[in-house]
This record gives C-alpha cells, structure tokens and sequence, in this order.
C-alpha cells in the first residue's frame, strides 16, 4: 500500500511540477509577445522610416508597410546633392564644426563649475547656486530675444559663434546641476588625499575628480551632442547664409525648395542624420545610463 | 626635524559652536603621538587641522618649528593615512603610490626606485599593478601606507587607518605600524606619528604617549602606563582600561572612604598624596584588576559573572553602585550568582577623585597639572 501511495504522491508531484513548467512558458510566452508588440509600436516609425528611405517617391505613399518592393538607393544619392550648390558633407560638417566645440566646451566649463559648487565656499554661492537653478526652470525661449539682441551687438549674427559659445562657458544649467549632484554623491576622502599628495585644486581636479566623474562626463556629452543635433530653433534664427547650414536645417531646406516634396530623399537624408546619434548612444550606452542614474537619483 | 606644537588651538563652526577648547600639545621630533577618545570628542578634527584639511580658527600649529596655519597640505612635510584608504580608485597601486612625487615633480627613475622601495617593505611588490577595487582591505590600508611612506615626510598622520579592519587583521596591522615607526626611527629618519584611534587597546599599544581627548579638550597626555596607574581625572580613569575602573562615590572621613554604610582604610601613602585636598564629595577608584576576593574588604552581592578563559569578569552590586571585579576562574568555582563577597582592593591602586571637579586628587602634586 505505501509503495502504492508514494507512487501516486510522486506521479502526482511531477504532474505538478510539468503544470508549473508548462505555466512559465505560457507566462513568458505572453509577456514577451506584449513587450515585442509594444516594443514595435513604438519603434515602428523608425524602421519605417529606414524602410521607406529605399523606397520610390511613388511607393511611399502606397501602404503602411517598411519592406520596399524595388529597393532604390536614389534617394540616397539625389539626398546627398541636395538642391542647393552645396552636398549634404557640407551641411554634416557644418554641425561638426558647431558639435566639438560645443561639447569639449560644455564638458570642461561644466564641470568646473560643478566643482566649484560641489566643493568649495565663496561669497554668493547660494544666491548663485538658486540663479542656477532658476535658469533651468526658465523656458529656453523665453531668453531668445535678449539673447539675439546680445548676439547681434556683437556682431555674432550669421556665425556659428552663438550656437556654442553660451555652452561653452557653462551657459547649460541642467548639466551644471547634474554634475553638481554627482559630485556629491562622490567621497571628499580622494580630493583631500590628493591635496595632502601636494596636488592643487585644478590638479585634484584634473588626475583625481575629472577620472571619478567620467560616467557624467559621458552623458553630459551625449546629451550635449544629440541636442545639438537635433537643434532646430538655434541655427534657424542666427543662421541666414546656407553654405553655414546644420543637417538639421539642411534637411528642412529640402523642403522648402523642391516644389514637390522628393520623399525619398528627404526620408534617406533623416535616416543619414540620426545615424551618427544612433552610433554614439550605442556605443557609450553603458556609460550614459549610469551618468544619468548616479546624478538624478543619488543626489 | 618634525616637532609638532599645537598652540591654543581652537576651532569655530559657523562662529558659533566651538569643537576645539584651545588646545596645546608638544609632540617631540619621532614621537608616536595617540589622540583617543569617544566619537565627537575633536580627536580627528585637530589632525584635519594639522594635516591642513580644515581651517584653523585660533591659535598657532608649528611642524618643526615653522608655522603651517595657511600653508596648503602638499606643503607641511606630512602624509596622511585614512580611515577608508582613500586610494585612487582609477590608479592601478603603482599610480596611487607614484602620484605624490609626480606631483612634486620628481623624475621617473626616482619614483619607480621609490616605489620598489616601499613595495618592498610592506610586502606589495604583486599589488602594484592591480587596482584598488581589487585589492582586500588589508592590502588597500598597506598599500595607503606605502602612499604616506613614499613621500618620506616629517610627520605621519593616521585617521583611524585600521577601523574598516577585521579583529584580526587589525592587529597584525598594529605590529606592523608600530615595527615600521621603530625602523624608521632607528633609521635616523624623521617620523613623527599623530595617530587618531577610538580604540584604547590600539592607543595603549602604540603610542609613545596618548593624548586623551574629550569633547575638544585634552583631558590627559601621558605614556600608556601612566595613563593606566595615574589617570588624571574621572573621565580618563573611565576611559582607560578594560573592564572599566570601578568609580564608587562617597566621602572622606579621617583615613577612611566611607561608602554608603562601609568604610574602608586608605593606604597610608595614598593618605599622604591627599594631604590638605579632600573634598566633600569624592569618588573611589580602583581597576577591576585589583580587587580580590577575601575576607576582608567592601562587601557586595554577586549580580552575573562573565566567564573569559583563565578569569571571570565578577559584576557583583555595593549598595545600589555597579562593580566590577576580575579574579581567577577557579577562585569563583565556589561562588554562584546572588552570593554575598568581600572585596579587597589593593590599597596602593586606590584613587580618590574629587565629585564635583573631577580631578584625582590622590595622585603627586606635580602630575597634577596634566
């Protein structure tokens, strides 16, 4: 009777536990067929776009699909012409030259004044620190008058000057503030065995803080490079001359001038433009989450 | 040289709570030097002060002879050990050891020599090139060591190296400080040690003198065996010592200490210490160490005992006061918790403290000052 009984107890057992099995797969199953079918809703628009880049100007319009049926790269080619006197390297190398500036500027003054608000007293630093805090809450239109009169008394109208200088010069508060928190979230202890080590503040700054802030330091960079990027409002209302034109307002160019609208191109010179954010954010991903989780969240 | 003066030292947070009492100190030229005391007390606010980490706010510090209130860290002739090692986290150990002399702008084949060096005496040579997050804390605090001892300065200043330690690293680490002072001191070289601990086991062991501290003043700085025998006020006499010293208030009255309704005899000499100084509320002192069970002596029930080996800690209750007695594991075989015993101390150990002021007023008049 026993042996008949543990028998039936373990039968019984493993019916149970292939149920649970079976119940985990069912679960997982369905979770991931959710996520996957929100995951593709939400992405959907881009790899359309990719999709529709290789597509005919006639095509485009003729169905919801991404997959192109006679996969063309004139728009590619026709894209990269554009029509004006100038290709579209001119306009990629136009925002790199507002691009690196921009971003070594930003991460350099940035993270002095990060540091200074971090660690040292001054006279003021409160009422600094608030003024800070108060340009960050302020909508950035709000200083665009003001700031195009400044601009143009300086004669900086028409240059790329305006569009990087103000960053430069720590004129970003979001990244000042995010630093701000993630320095204090980092120990004093290795500054203060640095500075018995001999080192002076700018060299503290330098060998010890600078290496311990990287991962914000890389997100700073990141955001500064993909905003800049995709900056629309900024060249639009200090650039007038096209041979000084970023993709972003080259891409809107192609708009404006073609009096029918060649899709494809100006679909294949989008996907051209968030390639080089794509890379960049995939590459230093790693590095952008943790900048951005230590600074917000820590702080 | 590195002589260090503490010159009526104080400190002021915030012009308004005041953490050190001006404070003044002479530690001599090789001295090891042990500030102790209870969390809060300023022990390690006054080696910041030292060190050039915080703000002096009243009063002179001198490392030998030159006065260092407003010269930066890098430029007093001191290293510094601390609590949590503070390496480098992104320098492999070879950087964090190299990274003072770099600064001071030494050339390459005279740091690599000087790391070798050092590497060599704290046994680090397969450290060098690891980083810090890989290293264990005993190697972490060696390799801190090595950092302070690379750049060959005049004072060595410890801020509770050993407390992130386990018991028994702790210990091996002690030997090892303690060994290193000796050789460089027997070296010739100048190595002046301001070690802060809240250990007293760590203070008592190491240092040449402690210097002990409570609430930013000094309470008492003598040699540890001073401390132990001759603790100049109540808090010192609590302080040092474990079990704690048995503090039993009561009074005077002719040659005896009265106690709630027991009296006992005091030594002739001790008598003699005390001289005209006897005031009206006083406190009997007397280590756990010696008292001995008898037939004589102060009267008290046995509360629990605390067996530790070869002793047993006796916490027996005298007339509503806790005390503490330590005797042979076999001479309490006979004893069980409830039972009433005499105690006798030893008379030449007794301390008389004075309630009101705390001071020992049984100790020579010329140790008085401390």
């Amino acid at each position: 009777m026993d042996i008949h009984a543990d028998i039936a107890a373990t039968v019984s057992d493993e019916a149970d536990a292939a149920r649970r099995a079976r119940a985990r797969t069912i679960s997982a199953a369905l979770r991931y067929t959710l996520l996957f079918a929100v995951g593709l809703v939400m992405l959907y628009p881009l790899i359309w776009l990719v999709g529709a880049s290789f597509k005919t100007n006639t095509e485009i319009f003729s169905g919801a699909g991404f997959i192109p049926r006679n996969p063309t790269l004139s728009g590619y080619v026709a894209g990269w012409q554009t029509s004006t006197p100038y290709t579209f390297a001119r306009f990629f190398w136009n925002t790199f030259l507002i691009i690196l500036p921009k971003v070594i500027g930003t991460a350099i003054s940035c993270t002095m004044a990060a540091y200074a608000f971090a660690r040292f007293d001054f006279p003021l630093k409160r009422t600094l620190f608030a003024t800070v805090i108060a340009v960050l809450l302020l909508p950035n239109v709000v200083t665009r008058i003001p700031q195009y009169m400044l601009f143009r008394d300086l004669g900086w109208l028409d240059s790329f000057l305006p569009l990087w200088v103000p960053s430069a010069l720590a004129g970003d508060a979001f990244f000042v503030f995010m630093l701000v928190q993630f320095l204090r979230s980092l120990p004093g202890d290795m500054e203060e065995a640095a500075r018995v080590d001999g080192a002076n503040s700018l060299q503290t700054l330098v060998y010890i803080v600078v290496p311990m802030l990287a991962p914000a330091l890389i997100s700073v960079c990141l955001f500064q490079f993909m905003w800049t990027m995709n900056d629309f409002l900024g060249p639009l209302i200090y650039l007038s001359s096209v041979d000084k034109y970023p993709v972003s307002l080259a891409l809107k160019l192609s708009i404006d001038t073609t009096e029918a609208f060649e899709w494809n191109r100006i679909l294949a010179m989008s996907v051209l433009t968030i390639l080089p954010a794509l890379a960049i954010f995939f590459a230093a991903q790693r590095y952008f989450i943790e900048g951005i989780s230590a600074g917000g969240v820590k702080g | 040289m590195a002589r260090v003066q503490l010159r009526n030292l104080e400190k002021v947070y915030g012009g308004a709570v005041k953490a050190v009492h001006g404070i003044d100190l002479d530690i001599a030229d090789g001295e090891f030097m042990v500030f102790v005391g209870p969390s809060g007390c300023a022990k390690s606010t006054t080696l910041r002060m030292v060190a050039g980490l915080e703000e002096v706010t009243g009063g002179e510090i001198l490392i030998g002879g030159r006065r260092v209130n407003d010269l930066p860290p890098g430029k007093r002739s001191i290293a510094m050990v601390f609590q949590n090692y503070a390496l480098y986290p992104h320098m492999k150990v070879r950087g964090n050891l190299a990274f003072g002399l770099k600064i001071a702008g030494k050339r390459k084949p005279e740091i690599e020599a000087a790391i070798a060096e050092v590497a060599r005496i704290l046994e680090i040579e397969p450290l060098l090139d690891r980083l810090p997050k890989q290293l264990s804390g005993g190697q972490a605090q060696r390799v801190a060591l090595g950092r302070a001892l690379i750049k060959k300065p005049g004072v060595f200043l410890f801020d509770e190296p050993l407390s992130n330690l386990d018991a028994k690293l702790r210990a091996s680490m002690r030997v090892r400080i303690t060994d290193l002072h000796r050789r460089l001191r027997a070296e010739g070289l100048s190595s002046t040690v301001i070690y802060v601990t809240h250990d007293q086991t760590e203070a008592m062991t190491m240092g040449d003198r402690i210097c002990v501290m409570q609430a930013g003043r000094i309470m008492q700085v003598a040699t540890p065996k001073e401390l132990y025998t001759s603790p100049a006020n109540l808090f010192v006499a609590g302080f040092i010592g474990t079990p704690e010293m048995n503090l039993l208030d009561g009074r005077l009255d002719g040659g005896d200490f009265v106690i709630g309704g027991q009296r006992l005899a005091l030594d002739p000499e001790v008598l003699a210490r005390l001289g005209a100084r006897r005031p009206a509320a006083a406190v009997l002192g007397i280590r756990p160490q010696h008292l001995t069970l008898g037939t004589a002596g102060l009267e008290a029930r046995i509360t629990h005992a605390e067996f530790m080996g070869h002793e047993v800690n006796l916490h027996a209750d005298l007339e509503g006061r806790k005390l503490v007695a330590v005797v042979g594991a076999a001479d309490y075989d006979a004893l069980a918790e409830g039972d009433r015993v005499r105690l006798r101390p030893a008379a030449e150990h007794v301390h008389v403290f004075d309630a009101a002021e705390g001071h020992n007023v049984s100790l020579r008049p010329d140790r008085l000052a401390a």
